[in-house]
């Protein structure tokens, strides 16, 4: 990749003016995105459950998360008396950035010439590229430990002990899944990954490329990483009554609130980038209407994201370890060592069903070992819960839940 | 579960179900503009009735203001002058206040009212910003000469909405007769006539009064509980 044509001939005043206004456009598409979305969420879920949902302020309503943010703004700002006051100050803005920054490196589709300089539609596309995500997303548990230990309060400590362990779990499964995707396009830039999948709708996307598996994988990641339901016992309010940024109000709580939709909103932009053509789509008389494509995708994913909370209940600790250790690692892996089999295919010549297998070996192989391994796994996990006693099958009625 | 959705895995039946819900008839109601149609025995706020000729019910006895458990109601009778006479009886109801901060709408006045003077309105829209409005005088609670409760500067009801006012009702005969049951009445309404007598308990289709409001109200209701999938008819299992 040659990067941004922008920086080709050096940098100049207007090259600079460029690049702010993009990084004050990336954090503005954010942040109102931010706004939408959560009137989005809150009209999708309330038709999912057969009502209307806000739509008294503003048209239609959707001012309303302006007027709601707003407010909250002018409330108190309440640190507890327990709480160890630079760390609770920090917390929230150690959430909010890496939601805030990660969204940099999502490309919306296309170039665009501003007085003679042509620029991506994308504010960086630095070689690290995708790792980027797998960082902000590092950085993001920091920000929930600090804010649940800081309080000085015990539920949003164990709020946050939940929170944590459950992003450092999930966070293999993003690590291994993402890497599939960089494996069948071989590049971490982003821009690269979506030019790979460029042409084709749907046919060249990296989720049909590795088999849908790997996607599915991600996308339940991605979900448990930003603790939203099924996986947001994070904050369960039965039990522990609102999650580590329970004692948080006025401003600090906003910055939580924000950050958790900005994380949304940049994680489907990522599913898009990663899996699903970023802004690939046909051309509407003959022009490449990349943005729209991306949009469209965005609200297509951001409605699953709440059909997904409409629907399912929300998983115990147990389950929720049990899934991503036992169920989705294993499955992630397997799918990393399948798709680098089929990557390693040799080109010889020859036909018939036998050289068609002798050239995707390693690939045949992987799904050998995967499956073995797999069964390897089960055998496992029944010999251990068979050794302590947990999960009886005589006693298994008496289970609340049951597996997952 | 039927038709497409066994195909679908056990695990994702359940996106099925929800994925069908933003396509039903939305259950709200969207409440200023449009309101769901009130029980028949609502209690809303009070309203002070009169003969048809003109002369008011109350005849000041205070039995109202003794039996309110909530000692909201504040009650002075005197005699009726007698070239101009308020009631048709010896005494009226000089002051006559009602404290909306603390009445419960239980209804006890109305049942303890013996000329059906004070009656519960489904007025409820009354958003009063100070406790002087709170205490609504007789000269607020009393209808006017067609018989209609008075729509004050804090309430919020349009013409039409006291169509169902005065939700008195006799359950049984004044003197406890069973064999009177199915021919209680409603009280008299000056505004709006008589209406049905309420349906005895012993009758099969139900002791509720069949009011037109009811029955919409209930289909309202029950087709929004099958939209989301409660029905109430049982599943058919065949036969085993």
């Amino acid at each position: 990749m040659s990067g941004d044509p922008l920086f080709a001939n050096g940098l100049n005043l207007a090259v600079w003016v460029i690049l702010v206004v993009k990084v004050v456009a990336v954090f503005a598409i954010v942040l109102l995105s931010v706004l939408f979305m959560i009137m989005y969420e809150r009209k999708v879920i309330a038709r999912l459950g057969v009502r209307y949902g806000p739509n008294r302020a503003g048209p239609n309503g959707w001012l309303q998360s302006l007027a709601d943010g707003t407010k909250l703004l002018f409330k108190e700002a309440f640190t507890p008396k327990g709480a160890d006051k630079v760390v609770y100050k920090i917390a929230p803005y150690l959430m909010l950035l890496p939601a805030l920054i990660a969204f940099a490196i999502v490309p919306l589709g296309g170039h665009i010439t501003i007085a003679h300089h042509t620029t991506e539609l994308q504010l960086a596309d630095p070689q690290w590229g995708i790792l980027f995500l797998l960082m902000t997303s590092g950085v993001a548990v920091y920000g929930v430990m600090m804010a649940g230990w800081s309080s000085g309060s015990k539920y949003p400590l164990l709020g946050s002990v939940r929170a944590s362990a459950q992003m450092v779990s999930y966070e293999a499964v993003l690590g291994l899944t993402t890497a599939t995707a960089v494996l069948v396009t071989g590049s971490l830039h982003t821009s690269a990954i979506v030019a790979a999948q460029h042409g084709g709708f749907l046919y060249h996307w990296n989720i049909i490329h590795t088999a849908v598996i790997p996607f599915i994988l991600f996308s339940v990641a991605i979900t448990a990483e930003m603790t939203r339901a099924p996986f947001d016992l994070v904050e369960a309010e039965e039990e522990i009554s609102g999650g580590y940024n329970l004692e948080y109000s006025s401003v600090d709580f906003a910055w939580f609130y924000l950050a958790e939709y900005a994380a949304l909103i940049t994680n489907s932009a990522i599913i898009i980038t990663l899996w699903l053509g970023g802004p690939d789509g046909p051309r509407i008389a003959g022009h490449s209407i990349g943005p729209v494509w991306f949009i469209i995708k965005m609200l297509v994913v951001l409605y699953i994201f709440v059909w997904i909370r409409a629907t399912l209940p929300r998983l115990r600790y147990d389950q929720l370890m049990d899934l991503g250790w036992k169920r989705m690692i294993p499955a992630a892996l397997a799918m990393l060592m399948i798709i680098a089999g089929f990557q390693a295919t040799t080109t010889t010549s020859g036909s018939g069903i036998a050289h068609y297998l002798a050239e995707r070996k390693w690939g045949f192989l992987a799904i050998v070992a995967s499956v073995l391994l797999y069964a390897l796994l089960t055998r496992a996990i029944e010999v251990g819960k068979q050794a302590t006693g947990l999960d009886d099958p005589t006693d298994a009625h008496h289970k609340v839940g049951g597996q997952i | 579960m039927s038709g497409l959705s066994n195909l679908v895995p056990r695990q994702l039946r359940g996106f099925v179900v929800t994925g069908k819900l933003p396509f039903k008839p939305k259950v709200t109601v969207q409440y200023p503009e449009e309101k769901r149609p009130k029980p028949e025995r609502f209690h809303g706020r009070h309203v002070l009735n009169r003969y048809e000729d003109g002369m008011e019910k109350c005849i000041g006895c205070e039995l109202c203001a003794g039996v309110c458990p909530a000692k909201c109601i504040y009650v002075r009778g005197a005699d009726n002058p007698p070239d101009r006479p308020v009631s048709p009886g010896e005494r009226y109801g000089f002051v006559y206040e009602i404290n909306f901060l603390r009445c419960i709408h239980c209804d006890m006045c109305v049942e303890a009212c013996p000329t059906e003077a004070i009656t519960e309105s489904k007025l409820f829209e009354f958003s009063f910003a100070s406790r002087s409005d709170a205490i609504y005088t007789k000269a607020e609670l009393l209808v006017d000469d067609d018989g209609l409760p008075q729509q004050l500067p804090w309430e919020d009801w349009k013409p039409g909405d006291d169509r169902n006012t005065s939700g008195w009702v006799r359950a049984t005969s004044p003197a406890g007769d069973a064999s009177s049951e199915g021919r209680a009445m409603w009280s008299g309404e000056l505004g709006y006539g008589v209406r049905r007598p309420q349906r005895g308990q012993s009758d099969p289709s139900g002791a509720d009064y069949p009011a037109d409001t009811d029955i919409s109200l209930r289909e309202t209701l029950s087709g929004a509980l099958r939209g989301i999938g409660v029905d109430d008819k049982r599943p058919d299992r065949g036969e085993d």
